[in-house]
């Protein structure tokens, strides 16, 4: 068995185990959606019109709620320095890292997503194009997020930083992620909004990692 | 690798090792040599550099100046260097939701070697009754065995050791001094920083205060 | 290149500059002000709301200049470990922050007369908005650790990280723009009138002397502050140092 599915057998492990954590993410993910109604009203127009975003504002700021954790833990027990001396590409181990992140909260966060649409009046032809889109943008989120996660490692104010880090650069996910949504309900294609978002992972996945391992390497020394 | 065959012939060594941390130099011109079999106790009061010692020597932390050479071949990668060493530091890397046997096993196929040393692992520092404990019951004692524990179930030719000593009784100091013992016969290294008990008979001793810099060169301008 | 890593070389250069960027941004503005205020004609179409453009674009481009300046020195200092980059790069962030900070404000106050609002969505004031919590995070990560040296390298990392970002953000911004306010916002004339591109320019030349000459005084007072943290930990190292035996 490699390091990574090693290590990502363990992270799925010990969330299963600590599974309370990842069910957190997608309560307060739904407690979220939910408060928007009380805010704006619960007229079907305003809601419908506003679902698409409201849902992605909830995943994101749910998604941070567990960034936190990413590699705190790891930090504060030792296990990070043991992971660094794998002996092998750090960026690989990193991935690992991401893609159990993306497991146990992205994944969940999708599955509750079309729920939590039908609370806000999300139009029928909406909700495909939803889930798609958060399949698309959702591993970006992960992993611009576990850089930010790596670079607060061991500061004073970790979450409230992390936000501050992290939100800035997660603003082209939530454009086109809810201009995909949109366009959809509008009888808009909308392929070219999620192959953007398609094209974001990408970039996300090559350069992320590299800077994560070395903000890493850094929080060892 | 199995318990029985012998490590591959190997120094490793250290030049003009220079570490300055938050401003202040720790040690400056520091050099030593383990040759194969061979063990090197650090001893310095505190604040001398012991763990930050240990820390380069493992690759996790860079030195300001010199280098770190594995059968006198400098080190240019430090990732590749993890496949040589195992270090134990003060934070044991035990999680606390799974067995004893979990946690040995995840590292073990983390670092890529077979699992057939684990039973033998548990067994040399008194862990065997307790492999299906959750690790969140065990003492600091255990914990710190279980910690030890790895450095059999997963072998690698060097040990870095900070403070082996701390927290065990006189059985697993025993169990300790054993294990240190067959992993240098089988041409195996440890790296000790230890204030007591003396762990490796016959090995050199490198006292860090000697590498201290004078006064004047310990603060420097940023 | 490395011999400016030396920060006693780079202060003696540094402090060599010094009068000259102070004299020039002096000089400039003494030119810049009176012309840009009183002697440049007012816009026939936005009249004499125009001048806020003297103080707002030159604010604007020394936020993304210096923005740019901190992400090379963030690179040096990360690839090279020069100490200088990091104290640039430092000493520059809280000037990027308020420059940007000008440029908000002043796009507001140019923004009430031109479009009814002293905010709209529009594509250039939101990404400055966005690159103002871009700093702003900078700033805080430098700042989060108790070890300086962490926070330093955490924040190159951010930096770089930042300035990759940055187009990305810029274009995603500018295409949420269009699809959501099609023609209601349209640039006005960016193609400034010869007639105002003097003092234009002159402000520019002002301001960012006036950063050059600032960013300095920040280099030397953060060198010193170094020297006293030196001096201070010495006295406490020699109290407490173990004395040698021999």
């Amino acid at each position: 068995m490699s390091a990574f599915t090693a290590l990502l057998a363990r992270d799925l492990h010990l969330a299963l185990r600590q599974s309370a954590d990842s069910f957190t993410v997608v309560a307060f993910f739904a407690i979220a959606t939910v408060l928007f109604p009380f805010g704006v009203g619960p007229e079907a127009e305003v809601l419908a019109r506003i679902a698409a975003g409201v849902l992605w504002v909830a995943a994101l700021l749910a998604a941070l709620l567990s960034l936190d954790r990413v590699f705190t833990v790891d930090f504060e027990d030792g296990s990070l320095d043991q992971l660094l001396l794998n002996g092998q590409s750090l960026t690989l181990m990193v991935l690992a890292k991401v893609a159990a992140h993306w497991l146990t909260t992205g994944v969940p966060l999708i599955i509750m997503s079309p729920v939590m649409a039908v609370t806000l009046q999300l139009p029928a032809e909406g909700y495909g194009v939803l889930v798609l889109a958060l399949i698309l943008g959702t591993p970006t989120v992960s992993l611009i997020g576990a850089l930010g996660a790596a670079l607060v490692l061991g500061s004073r104010r970790g979450g409230v930083l992390l936000s501050l880090l992290v939100l800035p650069l997660y603003i082209p996910v939530l454009i086109f992620g809810t201009a995909a949504v949109e366009a959809a309900i509008t009888g808009m294609p909308s392929g070219p909004m999620l192959s953007v978002l398609a094209g974001l992972a990408l970039i996300a996945v090559t350069l992320c990692p590299l800077g994560t391992a070395a903000a890493l390497r850094q929080a060892a020394e | 690798m199995g318990t029985s065959d012998t490590f591959k012939t190997a120094t490793f060594s250290g030049e003009n090792l220079t570490c300055r941390r938050g401003g202040r130099m720790v040690f400056a011109g520091l050099g030593f040599t383990i040759p194969t079999g061979g063990a090197l106790v650090l001893r310095g009061p505190n604040g001398s550099g012991k763990t930050t010692l240990l820390r380069l020597m493992a690759g996790l932390a860079r030195p300001t100046a010199g280098r770190l050479l594995w059968s006198g071949a400098a080190l240019e990668d430090p990732e590749a260097h993890g496949r040589h060493l195992r270090f134990i530091g003060h934070l044991d890397a035990i999680k606390p939701a799974f067995t004893v046997r979990e946690n040995l096993a995840f590292w073990v196929a983390f670092w890529g070697r077979d699992d057939g040393l684990i039973g033998r692992a548990m067994e040399a520092f008194g862990l065997a009754a307790l492999a299906d404990f959750p690790a969140r019951l065990l003492s600091a004692g255990q914990r710190h065995r279980l910690a030890l524990a790895r450095l059999v179930a997963s072998p690698a030719p060097l040990w870095l050791l900070d403070e082996p000593a701390n927290a065990l009784d006189d059985r697993s100091l025993g169990a300790l001094t054993d294990t240190i013992a067959a992993h240098r016969a089988r041409g195996g290294m440890v790296v000790l920083a230890s204030h007591g008990a003396d762990l490796a008979s016959g090995g050199a001793t490198l006292a860090l205060d000697k590498f201290a810099p004078t006064d004047a060169a310990q603060w420097t301008d940023l | 290149m490395h011999r400016f890593a030396n920060p006693t070389q780079f202060m003696r250069i540094a402090n060599a500059i010094y009068p000259w960027a102070a004299g020039l941004c002096v000089l400039l503005f003494a030119a810049a002000i009176p012309i840009a205020l009183v002697f440049s004609p007012p816009d026939y179409q936005q009249g004499d709301t125009v001048r806020i453009m003297y103080v707002h674009v030159s604010s604007a481009w020394l936020m993304m200049m210096i923005y740019g300046i901190i992400a090379a020195n963030s690179a040096m200092f990360l690839i090279w470990r020069h100490p200088m980059a990091n104290l640039m790069a430092k000493a520059s962030a809280p000037m990027g922050a308020i420059f940007c900070a000008l440029a908000l404000i002043t796009g507001m106050l140019w923004g009430k007369p031109m479009w009814g609002a002293f905010w709209v969505w529009d594509a250039r004031l939101t990404s400055t908005l966005i690159l103002f919590f871009l700093y702003l995070g900078y700033i805080a990560l430098s700042d989060a650790f108790e070890d300086s040296e962490r926070g330093d390298k955490a924040a190159a990392i951010l930096a770089l990280v930042g300035s990759v970002n940055i187009p990305i953000i810029h274009f995603s911004v500018e295409w949420w723009n269009t699809l959501h306010q099609p023609s209601i916002i349209k640039d006005g004339n960016m193609s400034v009138d010869p007639a105002l591109r003097l003092p234009l320019f002159l402000m520019m030349g002002a301001f960012t002397m006036f950063y050059f000459a600032v960013l300095i005084l920040r280099l030397r007072s953060e060198l010193l502050a170094a020297k006293i943290r030196n001096a201070r930990l010495s006295q406490v190292a020699d109290a407490s140092a173990p004395q040698p035996a021999e």
